[in-house]
């Protein structure tokens, strides 16, 4: 099936580009920022507890910034906490990915009209990679939204953009 | 001799894990004893109120939804309970029924979250997975009433948006047979564990006068010793037609009143709201439950409060009417808000880990504090 089964007689070589590699490895284990904001990061608990396992995706939750490779916004961004997500952001190591999960952290959802202390959208501050929509999305459609991820990193080059 | 420290301020949250959502904690600290904790609040701020008067009453449903969002369904709840008292209309029997086991199952579910995450605070993680596990089928029997699985919308103002599924009653059945088992299973995982009674027994103590003067609700104020409930005292819907027992704090591993106590009530609260589900299903009538919502609300001038019992405590609405078709002002007294104001008073004289313990013990969830 794969290189392990056949077991080759002499130590051999595998040939793969560098680009390749890379990202297969950082695909595979995207760590996120433990971090919930509403109703939304109650259906991000549900995604990574039994019948869900975030973990088979190789997603884990760290509780420090520095140490976390993607940052899902699960809920409602309020104007006092929109600085405090982008210092977050920024306390993040790269390469680093955003999922904004839900309405609320789209677009500001619900809150559009009256929501005078709401966010209209998390990527006014922040940069997003994938958007997730639902009110609240449900834990399918967050895996939904990180396999859009993985696709986003596998296509990533180390190349220099030419401009 | 006195060891000699100087006071530090520390900051807990908004990004923390086991803040339960975005607060703030400013504890004030000498060495690792805590002098006062301030908490600081609005991080979640999504000014309910405010929309509740740009809304037509039923539009108000789906925002009290969002502000205890492990309670929905109790918060529909309410809400449609106050409205129906402003335009004084009867809600048929088979309605009340179906409102009655929503809202003890949420009560459950909630429960099962406020428990499976305070293990996690204090580094058991098994319990968690294992009560999620439960919720689910919990989750799978709302989303198959009503299509959604966290925000319901279900409950509305006269009756509700859907009948039950026509396998509800049997389903409900086969899950209160399947999770009364799994109380014990948790009791023997987390509740009588060494561990656990260590870090909670004794920690956290809240006399009850105190509790009473902080105007404490729900299992908070239960587990100071007082057998104080809504559903009980002041019937709503039709609470009084059901046998169930209220549990109270007896300082069974150590204090009145203490972190082991109110977690210990959410447990067993668990088994009554299984006992209510139980008689409910048994008696549940026939009917339409669509057939007394109003073609149109617009409730005559004046106010109205209603509470119930929503799993962390009153859960009061106070609705003024203008007497047109949307509310002149929706005033929430939110549970978690009050218990939120009495950290500073338990966490004093305890140590930085304690502060995890005690604020995982009041259950509290953001979006009520800040709503």
């Amino acid at each position: 099936m794969g290189l392990l089964d056949k077991q080759f007689s002499d130590s051999n070589i595998v040939v793969a580009k560098v680009d390749d590699l890379i990202n297969w490895a950082r695909l595979s284990s995207i760590w996120q920022l433990g971090f919930g904001l509403a109703c939304c990061a109650i259906e991000m608990m549900a995604a990574s507890a039994s019948s869900y396992d975030f973990d088979r995706f190789g997603v884990m939750p760290r509780n420090t910034p520095r140490q976390a490779d993607a940052i899902i916004i699960s809920g409602t961004v309020t104007l006092k906490m929109a600085l405090r997500i982008k210092r977050l952001y920024e306390q993040m190591p790269d390469p680093k990915y955003i999922i904004s999960m839900g309405s609320c952290a789209n677009c500001g959802g619900p809150y559009w009209d009256h929501g005078y202390h709401v966010l209209k959208g998390v990527d006014r501050v922040i940069p997003v990679d994938v958007y997730v929509p639902g009110c609240p999305p449900r834990p399918e459609a967050l895996f939904e939204g990180l396999l859009k991820l993985q696709e986003k990193i596998r296509n990533e080059s180390l190349r220099k953009k030419s401009a | 001799m006195a060891l000699k420290t100087e006071e530090m301020i520390l900051n807990m949250g908004p990004q923390h894990p086991s803040t339960h959502g975005v607060l703030r904690l400013e504890l004030e600290i000498e060495g690792e004893l805590i002098k006062n904790v301030k908490p600081h609040i609005g991080y979640l701020h999504r000014c309910f109120e405010k929309h509740a008067e740009a809304m037509t009453y039923p539009q108000v449903i789906p925002y009290t939804d969002r502000m205890d969002y492990l309670a929905s369904m109790y918060n529909n709840f309410g809400y449609v309970v106050a409205v129906e008292k402003l335009l004084g209309i009867e809600v048929p029997e088979r309605v009340q029924y179906i409102r009655v086991i929503m809202g003890e199952l949420q009560r459950i579910a909630s429960h099962q979250v406020a428990i499976g995450t305070y293990g996690l605070d204090l580094g058991a993680f098994t319990p968690f997975l294992y009560l999620f596990r439960d919720r689910e089928k919990i989750l799978t029997l709302f989303e198959e009433t009503c299509g959604a699985r966290l925000l319901y919308n279900y409950m509305w103002v006269g009756g509700l948006s859907h009948d039950i599924h026509p396998d509800f009653i049997r389903k409900t059945k086969e899950f209160v047979q399947y999770f009364r088992p799994n109380i014990q299973e948790v009791n023997n995982l987390l509740t009588f564990n060494k561990i656990f009674i260590e870090r909670t027994a004794n920690v956290g103590i809240l006399p009850l006068d105190a509790a009473i003067n902080f105007g404490m609700t729900g299992p908070n104020l239960r587990a100071s010793g007082l057998a104080f409930d809504i559903r009980k005292e002041d019937p709503y819907s039709i609470y009084d037609r059901f046998d169930f027992d209220i549990p109270v704090g007896k300082g069974t591993v150590g204090t009145v009143g203490d972190c082991w106590d109110r977690y210990y009530v959410r447990v067993l609260e668990m088994e009554q709201s299984l006992r209510i589900i139980e008689q409910a299903l048994d008696q549940i009538p026939e009917g339409d439950v669509q057939s007394a919502i109003p073609k149109r609300i617009k409730p005559p001038k004046g106010s109205v409060y209603t509470r119930v019992e929503n799993p962390r405590g009153e859960l009061g609405y106070f609705i003024i009417s203008d007497g047109s078709t949307s509310p002149f002002r929706v005033k929430v007294r939110a549970p978690s808000f009050v218990s939120l104001s009495v950290m500073g008073e338990l966490c004093k004289g305890h140590l930085v880990s304690d502060v995890v313990a005690i604020l995982g013990s009041i259950d509290i969830v953001l979006g009520e504090v800040d709503r």
